[in-house]
């Protein structure tokens, strides 16, 4: 009995789209299987197949060597397949225990549930895989981190043989990370089976043993991870060379198309959280910003872009006094903005996707006349963006919500790069995107760049920031603390600034108090 | 998914109007009445003879107003309880205008139709603005804004409209829908013009929610405040517009009472129901235009068949209301028949 699972030549078909074809992957009992695949790829289909969720228009599922017909989770729970799912499925105001034991609730002989009994069980798994769950918090009190393991032990204690991770990585901070890491290798010590969903290549190359590629829903193949590197697998999976260092020349700064003078804003608990800021960001220039959270960022893009009130300061761009006036008078004045949250600020979910790309010119000519809405136009619009972006969608009418997370970001990028504006903030823009996405979105912000845009970028990734920016500017405390260059810093010395150490800020920094 | 959407919205209402109707017949069984006499009796009773027929469309006309006022604010996430208020206050203009305003038709009924509307609309005006500006919860404003219309429109009717009397005198001919060609086609029914006004208000409907740059802001507010406040749209205007129109179309239902149907307004002992079947009418039509003015004639005739069928079937008109309960339950539960028509679905592949 070599493999614990098997999927043979899967076949999977949406409405206008096959999402999974013909893809074959094999898991060895006791290894860490990757699954790695762009945004769209199908991975997320293919486990939601092999759980249950879908049925396949084609293929075999074999479970310890025998052909099984999976129809819904149920059965796959019986098989010992268990699903930690992108989204988690936990009940907030229930407790720990309680959410494990829902739907399987352990009866005493009077048929009652007995919780006790299951706190019991569930104290000795997360003690056994080294989980540090506490059985008795609220899902509400506990980290995303936590939240996850709480996932972990449902399947667990369902009796999992076979975990399913989908995408665990791309909630958690850096720590949680790697200590995720080091639980899924005490679980195959134990003797699980482990499939992990992603599209870090770090994290393949880390704790993996094998690894399945597959590029536009179509199988590329299996290699074993010690045979491989980070460069292969990127071309594996993007289909073609990827380059990690971004190809741009020299920028030539030209006039101050934004600059921002003393600027004080309060968040909504009337904290205030930018005290004092100066930032100039030219015409032809890339500034990114980098900071740890919650050093005042987000206030300042909410400032600019006029979601937040300033309390005092001045904020200009192109010479023209934009603070506090209102979102699309803003919007009007030349500012793009692609926003930190896609799904709370940059999307309309349950909006086409053409709907979606006009969502700040739809009462514009020729979009709209006379307040009556010229759908072919819009349509037409949305085609070409779509198009230019290389956004992958069944087609222009479907819906926001159901394309993949970097094909919803692609979309929010091709419209406000599109509208060309004179200033382009980019926050966070690749968050949770594949190294192809990142790539390609980053060859965009310099293309503006070289049009002669001024792109104010934010990224808590020090490697985004260092790669793309013109110049850093630091921020600490709600300030600028230090301007520097690229090449003429280290992620050390950054780490240092955006902690707040006054070391040797550099002759750079022009606001220092 | 959406083609799956789309047919969700045509089938479960369809679905839960037949198991209402089947669980109505299972009822009448186990009662003792035979439910074939007794469907008979309620169709004769609503699509019968011509009479029937226009009563059945003048029952069914302020359903697909207020059912419009309650799906129209729905689009903008809003739950509308306050239909009935502003039916009452539309009611009332309108029939105030037909009364003191002396002027030619062509004047004085326009004016009427709009000031029944103008109320409604101000009376949907006070909780959009609250819900914009304060975050106050647009059912529990509604709400008491319908008991103030109720009882600030009986005291008007007894203090102002009348001396002490409780029902007005009749409104001038000038401001009347009522329709002598229609009443001539259908034995004398109070079937009036407003029929027209309520279609046309339901094309104007369809037209702002899918066709216009208001519609456009007002889903997306509904559906995503904060990507519509990114966007530029302006969240409390959107909010209380949302609201206004709700109220015309209620107020418009209101007019269509006053100046069709009874040509006066009567102290109401209690609410006319009609902006509370609105709710269930918008439910049952998933919220969209067309489906409402299709619920809103299925429950006109219900209630006017309603009427024939204990005298030629023995069976009591609460039996209407139990089968309309159904319905509602039946949409409401649509979980459960989408469940079911996915699992049919399944078993044919
Ligand atoms: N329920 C669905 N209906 C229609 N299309 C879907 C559905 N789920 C996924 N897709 C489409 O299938 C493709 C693969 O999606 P998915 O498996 O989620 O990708 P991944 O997890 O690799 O990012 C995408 O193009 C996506 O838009
Ligand atoms: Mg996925």
């Amino acid at each position: 009995m070599e493999y614990a699972i098997e999927m043979l030549n899967i076949r999977k078909e949406f409405p206008g789209i096959v999402a999974n074809d013909n893809i074959t992957i094999q898991l060895k009992k006791g290894e860490i299987h990757a699954l790695l695949g762009e945004n769209g790829a199908g991975k997320s289909t293919l486990m939601n197949v092999l759980f249950g969720l879908y049925q396949p228009e084609k293929g075999e599922i074999r479970v310890k060597d025998k052909t099984v017909n999976i129809t819904n989770p149920n059965i796959a729970n019986d098989l010992g397949i268990g699903m930690v799912h992108q989204h988690f499925m936990l009940v907030e105001p229930f407790t720990v225990t309680q959410n494990i034991v829902l739907g399987k609730e352990p009866t005493n002989k009077f048929a009652m549930i007995d919780i006790a009994k299951a706190r019991k069980e569930i104290q000795a798994l997360s003690d056994r895989y080294g989980l540090m769950v506490d059985p008795d918090s609220k899902i509400s009190d506990i980290s995303v981190g936590m939240q996850q393991r709480v996932e972990i032990l449902k399947t667990l204690y369902r009796g999992a043989e076979v975990l399913i991770f989908d995408e665990p990585t791309a909630v958690l901070t850096p720590q949680e990370i790697s200590e995720l890491m080091d639980i899924m290798q005490s679980l195959v010590q134990e003797g699980k089976s482990i499939i992990l969903i992603t599209h870090k290549l770090k994290e393949i190359m880390e704790v993996c043993d094998r690894c399945t590629v597959i590029r536009k829903g179509q199988g590329i193949g299996t290699v074993n991870v010690s045979d491989t590197n980070v460069t292969e697998l990127a071309s594996l999976m993007v289909g073609r060379e990827v380059n990690f260092k971004t190809e741009k020349s020299e920028a030539k700064p030209g006039d101050n198309v934004l600059s921002i003078d003393n600027l004080f804003v309060k968040d909504t608990r009337k904290v205030e959280l930018v005290k004092g800021l100066n930032l100039d960001v030219h015409a032809g220039e890339i500034v990114g910003i980098a900071g740890v959270d919650g050093n005042g960022q987000s206030e300042l893009i909410e400032a600019i872009t006029g979601l937040a009130k300033t309390s005092s300061g001045s904020i200009k761009v192109n010479n023209k006094e934009i603070s506090n006036l209102s979102p699309r008078k803003i919007t009007e004045s030349g500012i793009g903005h692609i926003p930190q949250d896609r799904h709370k600020y940059g999307l309309v979910l349950d909006y086409s996707i053409g709907e979606n790309i006009v969502l700040q010119t739809y009462y514009k000519k020729p979009y709209s006349k006379a307040k009556v809405l010229n759908y072919n136009e819009i349509f037409r619009k949305a085609k070409d963006v779509i198009n230019e972006y290389d956004v992958r969608t069944p087609s222009a009418y479907t819906k926001a919500r159901a394309l993949s997370g970097g094909n919803q970001q692609k979309a929010i990028i091709g419209r406000e790069v599109d509208r060309s504006p004179d200033l382009l903030i980019a926050a966070q823009p690749t968050r949770g995107l594949d190294v192809g996405a990142i790539e390609f979105i980053h060859k965009k912000l310099i293309e503006e760049r070289d049009k002669g845009k001024a792109i104010l970028l934010v990224s808590f990734e020090l490697d985004e920031i260092m790669n793309v920016s013109d110049r850093i500017a630091v921020m600490f405390d709600g300030k600028v603390v230090a301007n520097v260059k690229p090449e003429e810093t280290t992620e050390q010395e950054l780490g240092l600034l955006m902690a707040g150490s006054q070391v040797k800020a550099g002759e750079n920094s022009h606001d220092h108090e | 998914m959406t083609t799956n959407n789309k047919m969700f919205g045509i089938l479960v209402p369809v679905i839960s109007v037949l198991l209402g109707l089947i669980v109505g017949a299972i009822i009448m069984l186990s009662s003792g009445h035979n439910p074939i006499k007794g469907y008979v009796a309620l169709w004769n009773g609503a699509f019968g003879d011509m009479y029937t027929l226009g009563e059945t469309v003048r029952r069914t006309t302020p359903l697909i107003l207020t059912g419009l006022a309650v799906a129209f604010a729905f689009k903008t996430g809003l739950f509308n309880i306050g239909a009935e208020g502003q039916v009452i206050v539309g009611w009332l203009a309108a029939v105030w205008i037909g009364l003191v305003v002396d002027a030619p038709m062509i004047i004085h009924l326009p004016l009427a139709i709009f000031t029944g509307a103008l109320a409604g609309g101000l009376w949907g005006f006070l909780p959009g603005l609250l819900k914009a500006k304060l975050g106050v919860h647009e059912v529990i404003v509604t709400i008491m804004m319908n008991y103030i219309a109720l009882y600030t429109t009986n005291e008007i009717i007894r203090s102002v409209l009348t001396d002490q009397k409780t029902t007005s005198e009749a409104i001038s001919a000038t401001a009347s829908l009522a329709s002598a060609w229609l009443q001539s086609l259908t034995f004398y029914s109070r079937v009036h013009y407003g029929i027209f006004i309520a279609l046309f208000a339901a094309f104007i409907m369809w037209f702002i929610i899918q066709r216009t740059t208001y519609g456009y802001e007002l889903k997306a507010v509904g559906f995503n405040q904060h990507a519509s406040n990114y966007s530029g749209m302006n969240v409390s205007k959107n909010i209380t517009l949302s609201m206004v129109l709700a109220g015309v179309f209620a107020g418009l239902a209101g007019a269509m009472e006053g100046l069709g149907t009874y040509g006066s307004i009567s102290v109401m002992s209690g609410f006319t129901n009609l902006g509370f079947d609105g709710i269930a009418v918008a439910l049952l039509g998933s919220n969209h235009a067309f489906g409402v003015v299709l619920a809103a004639l299925l429950f006109g005739a219900l209630k006017e068949g309603a009427g024939e069928m204990p005298t030629s079937a023995g069976v009591p008109t609460e039996l209407v209301d139990i089968i309309i309960a159904l319905i509602i339950f039946f949409v409401a539960s649509s979980y459960m028949i989408r469940w079911a028509i996915l699992r049919f679905k399944k078993e044919e592949n």
